[in-house]
């Protein structure tokens, strides 16, 4: 349950608390973790971004280059390619397990200038979440941890996502491929 | 060993054990990295008197530094007390190297400032002693900014070392309307289970991009532009397409470069028209009118008919003239490699250009990028594949009997398919790997010194 004074500054739109936060992340790391990447994309709005930094508090990814910057349209490649049976680097498949956690409510109510969403007016919150992700592929086990931050819009009684920045303790590091979204 | 090392590489072949044994990589670092112009990188990563880089020639950490003359200075980051790395930090500015175990501290050239208790020290310890110091790397050099080192006292110089692969680099710079560029836009450390030679290998493979990346080719011409783009994705998109032009194209519109000491470049795939800064493109306008501003329309001209691809300069660099990276290979082990990638601003050009150039970095060299993690699985297959001593022998005579001399010293394919920049390689490796003289004295009693220290 969203703490009195959390609830006492939300505006009229009870589902979009911190519980119904929490619960659609849930469901966004459920879906990640089946391999279901087309429903993934569902959850994304037609504007969506989706940045993986590779500098700890990068402040943009026009300027820096990024782990992963999509937006919308390479988003959906992405997602096409996850699909494809010539996608060599994961023949054989990884396998992730992930915990989400730590779940707050950084800001909520009416959104009227989401950043790089133009036009569009919604309810939204941004919310902040930790998560520690093992993948395993190939005898290789891996180990990803950081903060996720998602800005969360409710449009057509759904919970979608406006954008979502993952911060990774290592995103500095010398990493081998990503090919699984975190 | 030394007599053997030649027999690895045979006409059209090469032996799997060259990318698999231990021993013959530790004489890699020593004979090759110990010996070759290593690139440490870029003089605008260290502007001003202070500024530093880590860097590494080899497996070695080096520290690239502007001392307080202004000259660049590459010098090993170790201590001359107990052996400890001085610098920790990947960059940055300071006055001196203070090494944080007793309290050594040096010049920015290296040289041994102050040592805390000297007293206690014996009789003969001479502080002045140019021994006993950060270890200057025997040569330092720049071509346009770009710094290498080499660790043998005597030798080709740079310019001789680079030979014709300086036309690239020149095309690195003459791209830019002021005459300048600048590291920018953050680093990728991208790294895989695999040998080292593998990475530039890679990197004038016309005939491997439809194969290793039909995902993303399929991926992206399925992709509909009618959706949302903030425009980032455009030269995303646009490349993952072009890898999926048919052989005959590669064959017919590509080509294939390679000189003495191993360097190479693939030319001619992206002419300017059809890139994704394409002549038609606004930005693209406003960056040729800077650039005619500057340099004259027939210079603009002839620096837009410049069209390579992957410049290699062996062992460890690989640029990329029409999108401002580069990329260096750092060997770690027999079986690990690191590769860091970085970006180039162009002064004087639109500032759209360089947020291009970030976009192209993330599609080809980051670390999630869709193209660039199936190269990393080739080399991961590969060194699982050469574990097996199934087959002894690799093949890479594609094109052997159809190469042809080129200008310069060089030797270059029929068509883009051919593997004679692998053999050109090759070629170098056996050459330093046979090579009568070791790094001189001078300069190996510098690393046993170290080694015992």
């Amino acid at each position: 349950m969203a703490p009195r004074g959390r609830s006492a500054r939300l505006p009229a739109q009870p589902t979009l608390d911190l519980g119904a936060c929490e619960q659609f992340l849930l469901h966004e790391a459920r879906l990640l973790d089946d391999g279901k990447f087309d429903d993934w994309l569902k959850l994304f709005t037609a504007e969506a971004w989706y940045w993986v930094p590779s500098e700890p508090d990068q402040a943009d990814p026009i300027e820096t280059v990024s782990l992963i910057y999509d937006d919308r349209r390479l988003l959906e490649t992405r997602v096409r390619r996850l699909a494809s049976p010539r996608m060599y680097s994961q023949e054989p498949r990884s396998r992730t397990s992930r915990i989400v956690g730590n779940v707050s409510l950084e800001e909520s109510g009416p959104l009227p200038t989401l950043p790089r969403l133009r036009g569009r007016n919604g309810w939204g919150c941004t919310v902040r979440s930790k998560f520690v992700m093992v993948e395993y592929r190939r005898e290789q086990q891996r180990l990803f941890a950081g903060t996720a931050i998602h800005r969360l819009i409710q449009t057509g009684g759904r919970i979608m996502i406006a954008w979502k920045r993952v911060n990774l303790v290592n995103c500095d590091a010398p990493l081998d491929g990503i090919t699984i979204p975190f | 060993m030394n007599g053997d090392l030649s027999q690895f590489i045979q006409p059209g072949r090469v032996h799997r054990q060259i990318y698999t044994d231990p021993a013959i990589f530790e004489l890699e670092m020593e004979r090759i990295f110990g010996s070759a112009w290593i690139y440490v990188g870029h003089e605008s990563q260290v502007k001003k008197p202070g500024d530093y880089a880590r860097s590494f020639i080899g497996r070695k950490p080096v520290v690239l530094v502007r001392d307080a003359d202004g000259k660049i200075r590459v010098i090993h980051n170790q201590c001359a007390h107990r052996g400890s790395l001085v610098v920790a930090n990947d960059k940055g500015n300071t006055d001196e190297f203070i090494c944080c175990y007793h309290g050594w501290t040096y010049h920015l050239d290296g040289r041994l400032k102050a040592v805390p208790l000297q007293h206690g020290y014996p009789k003969d310890f001479d502080p002045n002693n140019p021994k006993t110091a950060m270890l200057k790397v025997p040569r330092v050099a720049s071509y346009g900014g770009f710094v290498f080192a080499s660790e043998a006292e005597d030798g080709p110089s740079l310019e001789d070392f680079l030979g014709h692969m300086t036309t690239s680099l020149d095309d690195m710079i003459d791209r830019a309307p002021d005459d300048e560029i600048e590291v920018a836009g953050g680093v990728f450390r991208h790294a895989y289970d695999g040998n080292w030679k593998l990475y530039l290998e890679n990197l004038c493979d016309a005939a491997h991009p439809l194969f290793v990346h039909r995902s993303s080719i399929d991926a992206a011409q399925a992709q509909s532009d009618a959706v949302h783009t903030d425009g980032t994705g455009e030269i995303a998109i646009r490349q993952m397409r072009q890898n999926g032009a048919p052989y005959s194209f590669w064959e017919s519109q590509v080509g294939i470069w390679t000189y003495p000491n191993g360097h190479s470049y693939l030319g001619d795939y992206h002419d300017d028209a059809k890139l994704v800064a394409a002549l038609k493109d606004p930005v693209f306008r406003d960056y040729i009118a800077a650039l005619e501003k500057k340099k004259g329309k027939a210079e603009t001209r002839r620096i837009l008919e410049v069209r390579r691809w992957n410049s290699n300069v062996y062992p460890n660099l690989s640029f990329m003239s029409q999108f401002q990276q580069l990329r260096v290979v750092h060997p770690v082990a027999v079986n690990r490699t690191v590769v860091h990638t970085y970006n180039f601003r162009l002064k004087g050009a639109p500032e759209q250009m360089f947020r291009n150039t970030i976009a192209f970095a993330n599609t080809v060299n980051g670390t999630g990028s869709l193209v660039l993690t199936d190269d990393l699985e080739i080399y991961n297959r590969i060194r699982l594949g050469l574990s097996s001593a199934g087959a002894e022998w690799i093949e890479i005579g594609r094109g052997l009997a159809s190469d042809q001399p080129d200008a310069h010293g060089g030797r270059r394919g029929a068509n883009s398919t051919s593997e004679v920049y692998i053999r050109n390689m090759l070629d170098a490796w056996a050459a330093y790997m046979t090579a009568p003289s070791l790094p001189s004295p001078a300069s190996r009693a510098g690393i046993e010194r170290h080694a015992v220290a």
